[in-house]
């Protein structure tokens, strides 16, 4: 089946620039007509990756594998392999259409049968009416098109893009992001895209790749990635999360008592961790439930109360800073809706705290 | 008047007045004096004449600019194919050997470039440190002829006007982004394609601009062709500088220098004029 047979494999791959080791021993595969997703912080080593993959870096050790063939020591002009730069690097002497042109002038392709390719991938991008001007008379968004089609057109076997959308504004970088997603599908090119902006990596990928400090933290679709991360630092990168440390009291019939902040609690889960090991519940801000108390009401025994500190307006949602009675800050995130328009928090009220069983995501801390 | 404007005026009456004194009337005066007739006791008559424009375009003189034209040109394309690949280490060079690599070009500057002919000179002579060196290594076994030929000209241009084509080259590959060539090499272009295609475009106002550094100041070195060529070319710098000091023809000197004037003027515009250009090309919008 296409999409099981690897298109690019990295194996062993070790990189250092000086003293500085910035890929330790990894081992990436990338199946035909992925979206893969390369995310995590700045100096995480995503853009070595992509730089290995494209030949601008020669790997200290391991091999990378393009279908199958060893190009570890091809240069990159000789790989089937083509880039999208942040800065788009488009030749500044030359007009849209030469740009375009230039791959395919180096593969000493006939003039006419250039002429049409590159209207066609000029057409594919909406770019047509551009093709004499220079990159100087263009917008970010439209030297964002030219550079995606002169690298498409290349029929490369990967398009590597190196955090592409970073120069453009919010609004151009979402409907930038919808047209790549769609180019994606109808080429059937495999993409891997650089980014650190985990909206960006959830919104656009078949698989997401965290990375922290040049080792890979997760592996999965953006659902898993969102939904079960595999460890504090994917849950804390991607999203916002609350991170409530406890430790396993006692096996229960549904999941294990602990005390969460001085609250006795049971949660209800799958997971069994050994009594007596310290766990993570994590929850997403818009898992929580609160709600408010009365002046006097106390609060029902087994549930977690708190006071609200901060409320913040965001549009679709209200975000609220939750103090618990030991200090820990939580963070919950609500939807308005249509029967409840003018909900919102006084400062200083009292609220309990609770999600959906199962919900949670438990993390056994090493 | 305040302080401020005070001093300003100041500062610019002091240039207005330097160039007045200095570039424009003896510009003028030159410009005067090659319409006016040579006498043999006052060096010149006050009576107009074209004569002296006229003797500039018989044969004679026509060869001496085309000889001045061809060792420019040549001078020049040396200057060109040594300092660019100089130019270019340079450029992607680091640290310490960079700051001796460059104090290597800056140090002649200190140094009057008279004296460094006579410095050259004494490397190329018969009996100088370039024939002892490939005479005690067995490389010839007799003395090469290079001072006061053609070559030695040659050699002394290239030797006094290096440091100008580098600097310039120097200023413009240090500008270009690393990302054209990645982006090049990416699109499947070898290395000598992206040279041609992409780095020597991308660096051509430095090109230029050493080309025309090199060009026109090598019209005027009269010296060099007078000391290394051993005076048997005839250069326009030393045509001029014959004309005035041993000829005694002011207004024949005097036209040359106007020619050689509007040679140079006309060089300038198209420097000029291509450098706008590859600006204009070379501008980079967006981000």
């Amino acid at each position: 089946m296409k999409q099981n047979s690897p298109v690019i494999e990295l194996t062993n791959i070790t990189k250092s620039f000086g003293e500085n080791t910035i890929l330790k021993n990894l081992n990436l595969s990338i199946s035909d007509g992925e979206f893969v997703t390369l995310l995590g912080p700045s100096g995480c080593g995503k853009t070595t990756i992509l730089r290995l993959i494209a030949g601008f870096e020669q790997p200290d050790e391991g091999r990378i594998l393009l279908a199958g063939s060893d190009i570890t020591d091809q240069p990159s002009n000789k790989r089937h392999v083509n880039t999208v730069f942040q800065s788009y690097a488009l030749f500044p002497h030359m007009t849209v259409f030469e740009n375009v042109a230039f791959g395919l002038n180096m593969d000493k392709m006939s003039k006419s049968e250039i002429k049409a390719q590159v209207n066609d991938a000029l057409r594919m991008v909406k770019m047509s009416d551009y093709a004499d001007r220079k990159p100087s008379q263009l917008s970010g968004g439209q030297q964002q098109r030219v550079a995606i089609a002169r690298a498409v057109v290349k029929k490369p076997r990967i398009l590597l893009l190196d955090e592409p959308l970073s120069a453009l504004d919010f609004k151009l970088r979402k409907q930038m992001q919808v047209e790549l997603k769609q180019l994606q599908r109808r080429l059937g090119i495999t993409f891997i895209f650089v980014t650190h902006d985990q909206e960006e990596a959830l919104s656009m990928s078949d698989r997401v790749i965290v990375m922290e400090e040049g080792v890979i933290q997760q592996s999965g679709t953006p659902k898993q990635v969102y939904e079960q991360p595999a460890n504090l630092f994917v849950a804390r990168f991607v999203g916002e999360i609350n991170v409530l440390d406890t430790v396993v009291e006692k096996h229960t019939d549904n999941g294990f008592a602990c005390k969460i902040e001085g609250f006795s609690c049971e949660i209800h889960s799958k997971k069994r961790p050994a009594e007596g090991s310290k766990v993570s519940i994590l929850l997403r801000p818009e898992d929580l439930r609160v709600e408010e108390l009365a002046k006097a009401e106390k609060p029902e025994a087994g549930s977690i109360f708190g006071r609200v500190e901060e409320t913040t307006y965001k549009g679709a949602t209200l975000e609220s800073i939750i103090v618990l009675p030991s200090g820990k800050k939580l963070l919950a995130s609500e939807f308005f809706d249509e029967e409840y328009e003018e909900f919102d928090y006084k400062l200083g009220q009292d609220v309990a705290i609770s999600w959906v069983d199962g919900w949670e995501v438990v993390l056994v801390n090493e | 008047m305040n302080e401020r404007s005070l001093f300003k005026t100041i500062v610019i009456s002091i240039i207005s007045l330097w160039f007045l004194i200095f570039v424009f009337v003896p510009n003028i005066l030159v410009f005067a004096v090659s319409f006016l007739e040579r006498h043999e006791n006052n060096f010149v008559t006050f009576s107009f004449t074209l004569e002296n424009y006229q003797r500039i375009f018989t044969s004679v003189y026509f060869t001496v600019f085309a000889e001045s034209f061809r060792l420019a040109f040549i001078s020049m394309l040396i200057c060109l194919l040594v300092g660019y690949p100089f130019a270019y280490r340079l450029a992607r060079l680091k640290g310490r050997v960079k700051h001796i690599l460059f104090m290597l070009i800056i140090i002649p500057f200190w140094t009057s470039s008279l004296i460094r002919t006579y410095a050259i000179m004494i490397v190329l002579k018969t009996n100088g440190l370039l024939n002892k060196t490939l005479l005690a290594t067995g490389i010839i076994s007799e003395p090469l002829e290079l001072l006061y030929t053609g070559t030695a000209v040659t050699i002394g241009m290239v030797y006094s006007l290096l440091p100008f084509m580098i600097l310039p080259l120097y200023a413009s590959i240090e500008k270009l982004d690393k990302v054209y060539i990645e982006a090049a090499g990416d699109l499947g272009a070898n290395k000598i394609q992206t040279f041609i295609k992409v780095i020597i475009p991308l660096t051509m106002p430095g090109i230029i601009a050493g080309c025309i550094l090199v060009f026109l100041p090598s019209f005027c070195l009269f010296y060099i062709p007078d000391l290394m060529g051993g005076a048997k070319e005839l250069l326009i710098g030393n045509l001029i500088k014959n004309q005035f000091l041993s000829a005694r023809d002011w207004p024949f000197g005097s036209a040359v220098s106007v020619v050689l004037s509007c040679i140079m003027a006309v060089l300038l515009l198209v420097y000029y004029k291509s450098t706008k250009l590859v600006q204009k090309s070379g501008e980079r919008g967006g981000i």
